[in-house]
């Protein structure tokens, strides 16, 4: 299979005619939110808290960050400097004007972050490929500069962290476990959902055609510079709210090191771990990078090895393991785990299938 | 004192250049922006000075790393780049991203986080030359870099594997059907990077001392690779002279209006301006793209 042809295939779902369970399908989305929303509030606050809040911010910032390198094909590293945006735009918009509601901060923050992202997306209509490395590692650089440098961005706190100054929404407290977990959730819903409208649109269509080939669609009349500027306004806007939800709904104190280039690195690999032109392979990325450390620390106080391994040794083994699995992934499963999931799923239904003919 | 802080750049700059020679060279030879080039110089650096600190001779250290960077290029051919053949550059990118993970991790879970001072037996004493001060050991790093341009222009030149890396960067089908080993380039040029991490390593290790963020300086060449053309070896050794240069100014002058540096991020911001001007660099080659 050409490239060309393995990308449309892996993005079928795109030209799927309106199904007719459509109605069925919908009420089952409804139980699985509803059931998102309800079931892990029976979880304990660890599992919350350490587990899947980060899931979810980080996997929204991966949807951030998909929007622009798996539909439409510019790299970024900068991701996390989007995020910081996100985050110190919304400490600042919280706590300089207490009348705005939660939800209209995050859009604003979100609207500030895509700015940021237009602007240093301009350098991508003269270049292409690993020269837009340099653009996106720019913003990384100069934002957590920026943060680090000016105090005003973090009110003149001493330590330069910010905190959310107010988590609340209609008179509800939002700064329990359950509280964070809720907030997450439900605007991680509300933009995946935005998300696969974008990429169903016309747009990303017109995201992907340029991703295959920017030349010929530029023949075919898809306004290039347009949609490229879009694509990094979109995706910044992304990283931006899911700076907002690591920084307030998972770490609640955070300072511009918080998004510092690991972060972005990180993100990048939950795209590639999930699978590049998916929006759900995401969260697999995202709890893929959330699991590895603890799989790995249970793994080394199950074998007795804590006497020798130390926290120094552990990063180093978890950099080996993750820097080995990404390699793997790229050569035996391009597309990651999204596709690894639903070959398994349709497998799965196969023999469903196969059994009930059978019998 | 301006024409001081211009050389003092200068002279920093040239250790931008080192560490930009290596990416140069795979960029040239593959098409592939190397990302661990960074990690490679830590590992070559480290394995130098644990080697050195076992009590064993540096120029037999030297031998050995040499040759533990061989061994190197050649996992990576067969393990990464085979496999990976023909696809992406961007796919491939990602790849010496998680390889840079790998190197990074090996070294330091072999060798220990700890930082190590390394004596390269050149004193860092200070000249004065026409009432301006310098470092002896930058004007020492100055001279390994003139020569390790010398060395490399030779060998892509004149030099038979210098030519046929040259056909591949050119055009890799062409080269495969004329006769040229794809995978034996492979294992020379990363070979070769090898050789150009452990020199900066040295000399970035020298100064700083060797420790993780030496890896670091791969980040830093970005720019020096922008400006100066991924593809051009003088490209490189010019580049990170001027963002050098250029860093040390803008430092200079930032601190009358703010406290703190801005050389973390003025050489992206000056490449920036550099792609909208000249998107290839000062010396790179412009593509043509055809649908």
């Amino acid at each position: 299979m050409s490239k060309v042809e393995a990308s449309y295939a892996s993005r079928s779902t795109l030209v799927k005619p309106r199904a007719q369970g459509d109605l069925a399908k919908q009420a089952g989305l409804a139980v699985v939110i509803a059931g998102l929303c309800a079931f892990p509030l029976t979880l304990s606050d660890y599992w919350i808290n350490s587990i899947i809040i980060p899931t979810i911010a980080m996997g929204l910032a991966g949807v951030g960050l998909n929007l622009l390198m798996g539909y439409t094909g510019c790299v970024s590293l900068g991701s996390a400097a989007f995020m910081s945006i996100g985050a110190f735009a919304s400490f600042n918009l919280l706590l300089r004007l207490p009348e705005l509601p939660l939800p209209l901060v995050i859009v604003l923050s979100g609207l500030i972050a895509a700015a940021a992202g237009v602007v240093f997306g301009l350098p991508s209509l003269r270049i292409r490929g690993f020269y837009l490395a340099a653009s996106t590692l720019a913003a990384q650089f100069f934002f957590i500069w920026l943060f680090t440098t000016f105090p005003w961005f973090s009110n003149n706190n001493l330590s330069l962290t910010i905190t959310a100054p107010r988590l609340e929404f209609l008179g509800w407290d939002l700064k329990s476990a359950q509280g964070r977990y809720l907030f997450a959730l439900i605007t991680t819903i509300l933009m995946v959902w935005l998300a696969r409208w974008i990429v169903k649109s016309r747009i990303g269509r017109e995201w992907i055609a340029l991703s295959d080939m920017e030349t010929s669609a530029t023949v075919i009349g898809i306004r290039v510079a347009h949609r490229k500027l879009l694509a990094y306004g979109i995706s910044s806007f992304y990283c931006g709210v899911a700076g907002i939800l690591w920084a307030f709904a998972y770490l609640q104190t955070a300072n511009a090191d918080t998004f510092d280039l690991d972060k972005s690195f990180e993100v990048l690999f939950i795209v590639i771990v999930g699978g590049t032109a998916t929006i759900y392979g995401n969260f697999l990325g995202a709890a893929f990078i959330i699991l590895t450390p603890v799989f790995l620390k249970l793994g080394v106080s199950w074998l007795g090895l804590t006497d020798y391994a130390d926290i120094g040794t552990l990063t180093n083994l978890e950099r080996v393991i993750f820097g080995a699995l990404i390699i793997y992934i790229l050569i035996k499963e391009p597309d990651g785990l999204a596709r690894l999931v639903q070959r398994g799923l349709r497998s799965l239904g196969r023999a469903a299938r196969g059994v009930r003919g059978g019998s | 004192m301006l024409i001081e802080v211009l050389i003092n750049g200068l002279l920093a700059g040239v250790m931008y250049s080192s560490v930009a020679l290596g990416f140069v060279l795979i960029y040239k030879a593959s098409g592939v922006f190397n990302f661990a080039q960074g990690a490679m110089v830590l590992f070559a650096a480290l394995t130098y000075v644990t080697l050195v600190e076992k009590g064993i001779w540096s120029g037999f250290a030297i031998v050995i790393v040499l040759i533990v960077m061989v061994i190197c290029a050649c996992l990576i051919e067969r393990l990464m780049l085979r496999p990976l053949a023909n696809r992406d550059p961007l796919v491939l990118f990602m790849a010496t991203l998680g390889l840079s993970f790998v190197i990074e991790g090996v070294a330091q879970l072999a060798m220990g986080t700890d930082v190590h001072i390394l004596e390269l037996g050149i004193e860092d004493g200070i000249i004065e030359v026409d009432g301006m001060f310098l470092s002896t050991f930058d004007l020492f790093a100055t001279a390994m870099a003139g020569v390790l341009l010398v060395v490399l222009s030779f060998m892509f030149n004149t030099t038979r594997i210098g030519i046929s890396l040259r056909a591949v960067a050119d055009d890799v089908v062409a080269a495969q059907s004329i006769g040229i080993q794809l995978p034996r380039i492979w294992r020379i040029v990363w070979s070769v990077a090898g050789f150009v991490a452990l020199a900066a390593g040295l000399l970035w290790g020298a100064r700083q001392g060797v420790q993780f963020a030496l890896t670091l300086s791969a980040l830093k060449a970005l720019p020096v690779l922008i400006i100066g053309g991924f593809s051009s070896i003088p490209g490189a050794i010019i580049a990170g002279l001027l963002v050098g240069a250029a860093e040390n100014l803008a430092d200079f002058y930032a601190s009358r209006f703010i406290n703190g540096t801005v050389s973390t991020w003025f050489a992206y911001v000056l490449a920036l301006v550099f792609l909208f001007f000249r998107p290839t660099g000062l010396f790179g080659e412009r593509d043509i793209v055809r649908v």
